[in-house]
């Protein structure tokens, strides 16, 4: 097995822990760290695809994954700004006490 | 080379899958930072230097913090109830569901031919190349992260802040 398979294994795993948490939690901030995690592991797929691509040295799987983070930090800051909101609406953070769109 | 694969993998899964299972937020939220400096550190193994200390620049330190206020200002109560995992239901479809995922991922994977390039160990990237590449061919692209990340920063305050009445006119 190859170092670049092993890579994709870790990322895979990272990626499905992610997604066990996003699922199987009901606390909205779990469920937005476990989307966190599984951006991390695409963002480790690209610096693994990069690292043993034939074409390392234009570093362009860098350059993505510097575009993915600041995108993500983006999306935790609104998601947890939403979090807040609702928390202020429903005084509540599980998922299940949020489903009317009108607060 | 490889065993420090193995053990960053070990501190990354082992972090990560302890913050999705611990019954206390605070607890989560900390592991988690352990698991993103875990990612800094494969990173900083796969020669992407300057992603890894933007790693840690975003993630160890600011949506780690992000992340602590939203749970400070989110708990209900004095007290630091736990979070239970309140249906068996659900998590048993989460399991399965991820479980289902990663057999297909991990399927596919061994299942692939995956050739790696001839030269085993690339000079790594250097932060003027990189900022080269930023400039140049990818301008445009940082561009609109800049406008991104201001638009952002302003729906955050506005979706977060508090909608008092209007005080009356005097």
């Amino acid at each position: 097995m190859n170092p670049l398979q092993l890579c994709l294994i870790l990322s895979s795993l990272l990626f499905c822990i992610g997604l066990a948490g996003a699922l199987a939690r009901s606390n909205t901030i779990l469920v937005l760290l476990g989307i966190e995690l599984m951006l991390n592991a695409a963002n480790l797929n690209f610096i693994a695809f990069w690292r043993y691509g034939p074409h390392a040295a234009t570093g362009t799987g860098v350059v993505f994954v510097i575009f993915a983070i600041a995108v993500a930090a983006a999306e935790a800051a609104v998601g947890l700004a939403l979090v807040i909101a609702v928390h202020r609406h429903r005084k509540s953070v599980r998922l299940q006490d949020a489903n009317t769109l009108k607060g | 080379m490889t065993p420090a694969l193995f053990l960053i993998a070990l501190v990354l899964l082992g972090s990560a899958a302890a913050a999705m299972l611990s019954r206390n937020l605070i607890h989560s939220a900390l592991l988690l930072v352990g698991a993103w400096a875990g990612l800094a550190a494969f990173y900083l193994w796969a020669g992407a230097e300057f992603v890894a200390f933007a790693q840690v620049l975003v993630y160890v330190g600011a949506v780690s913090m992000v992340v602590l206020f939203a749970v400070l200002l989110t708990r209900q109560g004095a007290t630091a109830a736990p979070v239970e995992f309140d249906s068996f239901k659900r998590m048993i479809v989460g399991l399965i569901a991820a479980g289902g995922v990663a057999g297909v991922l991990l399927g596919a994977i061994a299942g692939t031919p995956l050739a790696i390039s001839a030269h085993p160990a690339p000079a790594a990237i250097s932060v003027k190349a990189l900022g080269a590449q930023l400039m140049g061919p990818h301008a445009a692209a940082l561009l609109v992260v800049g406008v991104l990340l201001t638009v952002a920063l302003l729906g955050a305050v506005i979706i977060a802040a508090i909608d008092q009445p209007e005080d009356p006119a005097p």
